[in-house]
């Protein structure tokens, strides 16, 4: 392996984390959306189903995610039908662990700033006659969309940061499922530390810039003077 | 204006739910309690002071209980064991880690640790030699009798090694590829697990067509049951030799001396040998 910033595996983990949270936001915009504005007396059992993956263990995930990818799995066996080859070991397949993995990351942020977006301006626009979608794109989101943000940037840096799932599902591919995380783990492993130490500061210095920007978001502290 | 802090409020107190806690005196009370049962609970699981602890490679997972067992017999003394990666101990036990004998797949990794210090070079004892061995599910129906000329099979897309940067069997798979002149024909079909036993979970999965790894794996009763392995001679890849040393900072330097030549007693040696460990080189 070569010495210094792995920037193959930087640029394979951006593209992961850039896909998830591109269909991610179009999963949870609904389910954030009907887990607010449509609750059924059930709807608690889906928060829970959501929330999930926040309290399980990435061993877990991961290794049902290889039983299940596997040539013995309904999974496995219809994807090698699909594509003719196992899903294991693909960067599809981190695509899709990562997509159970940061669910609640972006689904709660958003389904958080949806219950805070007043109902009588939602059915002001609707007496007006606004259809469903324009009240939804009009009015819903434009108020809920630091929220929004928040729970895009959130889910681009947990999936960046994704270490146990990868380990169990993904081989160590280079430039296919050698993460940035699996890159520093195999660096201090073979005691290149000056090599993960680059890599990791570069990493904090990310996770740390992100959270800034979600907490800017979040408080807003260009919008009231402070103290006042 | 409102209507978004009022947003940012909320959507803040989702990310941080212990903001939100009521600090009236009962949750003092009970987070008191709290941290007394967490204090006790890790109190107790500090471990007893006669034990004897061992980090081993993963290979030597299906033999080691055994013979820990029949050491405990024989001298009374407890023995824990934790298995992982040979280079992977490395970092751990010159950070402090709590062991008293490191059991190394390969020499290279008590030399290193003698070089820094951590490991006591005159007690290093070479105990037995690593074997390598192709495994295939049966369900695969791949003949493997050709050894890893078996492995050009066009059914054979995905080869799970240990990672060969920091794993000696997978170092040992890749130089004995490189020896049969197959490496570069079969690279992109190789996948890397973190230790040699992850390799072979990749093909006892079935995500993996067939897995280069050490014997004694392909010898516990579930990879025998699944699978069919094929053994490849010794002098097509560098020795692995299997190595133990007591390191510095155990205060149980005794006992781990003797456990280590109990390794290189007869019983033992040849439970290690039915096992899937070759001879001490």
């Amino acid at each position: 392996m070569s010495t210094g910033i792995d920037w193959q595996a930087i640029a394979l983990s951006v593209r992961l984390a850039a896909v998830v949270v591109a269909i991610l936001l179009a999963i949870s915009l609904p389910i954030a959306w009907w887990m607010t504005f449509r609750r059924r007396r059930w709807t608690f059992v889906v928060e829970a189903i959501v929330a999930l993956p926040l309290v399980l263990p990435p061993t877990v995930l991961g290794f049902y995610m290889l039983l299940a990818m596997g040539p013995r799995s309904p999974l496995g066996r219809l994807w090698e039908a699909l594509t003719g080859h196992g899903l294991a070991f693909t960067f599809e397949a981190l695509v899709l662990a990562s997509l159970l993995y940061s669910l609640p990351f972006v689904v709660q942020p958003i389904a958080a700033a949806f219950a805070q977006v007043d109902p009588t301006l939602l059915e002001a626009s609707s007496m007006l006659g606004a259809s469903w979608w324009r009240t939804f794109t009009r009015v819903t989101v434009p108020l809920a969309l630091d929220g929004i943000l928040a729970g895009a940037v959130l889910g681009f840096a947990h999936t960046l940061g994704e270490f146990g799932v990868v380990l169990m599902v993904g081989g160590n591919l280079p430039g296919v499922t050698r993460t940035v995380s699996i890159s520093i783990y195999d660096q201090v492993q073979s005691f290149q530390l000056d090599a993960a130490n680059q890599t990791a500061l570069l990493l904090l210095a990310f996770s740390m810039a992100a959270l800034v920007l979600v907490y800017g978001f979040l408080r807003k502290p260009w919008a009231v003077a402070p103290g006042a | 204006m409102k209507l978004f802090q009022a947003t940012s409020r909320t959507a803040l107190n989702r990310l941080e739910p212990q903001l939100r806690y009521n600090h009236g005196l009962m949750t003092r009370v009970l987070a008191g309690r709290l941290l007394a049962t967490v204090f006790l609970l890790v109190a107790s699981a500090v471990p007893a002071a006669a034990q004897l602890a061992l980090a081993a490679a993963s290979d030597l997972q299906p033999v080691l209980p055994e013979i820990a067992a029949r050491f405990q017999r024989a001298t009374g003394q407890t023995v824990t064991i934790t298995y992982g990666s040979s280079g992977n101990f490395v970092s751990q036990i010159q950070n402090g880690a709590p062991f008293d004998v490191f059991l190394s797949a390969d020499d290279g990794y008590v030399n290193r640790l003698v070089t820094s210090g951590h490991a006591d070079g005159r007690t290093s004892v070479a105990y037995a030699s690593g074997r390598l061995a192709l495994w295939s599910r049966s369900d695969r129906s791949l003949i493997l009798s050709a050894g890893l000329t078996s492995l050009t099979d066009a059914r054979v897309r995905r080869i799970a090694i240990a990672n060969p940067e920091h794993a000696p069997y997978g170092r040992a798979a890749v130089d004995a590829l490189r020896r049969a002149g197959l490496y570069v024909r079969l690279r992109d079909r190789l996948v890397l697990g973190e230790s040699v036993s992850q390799a072979a979970q990749f093909a006892q999965t079935g995500n993996a067509d067939v897995a280069i790894v050490a014997l004694s794996l392909t010898m516990a009763p579930a990879m025998q049951q699944a699978g069919t392995s094929v053994e490849l001679p010794a002098s097509t890849f560098a020795p692995i030799t299997q190595t133990g040393v007591v390191l510095t900072r155990s205060t149980k330097g005794d006992l781990a001396r003797r456990f280590l030549q109990y390794l290189g007693q007869p019983d033992i040696a040849m439970l290690l040998r039915r096992s899937g460990f070759g001879p001490r080189p």
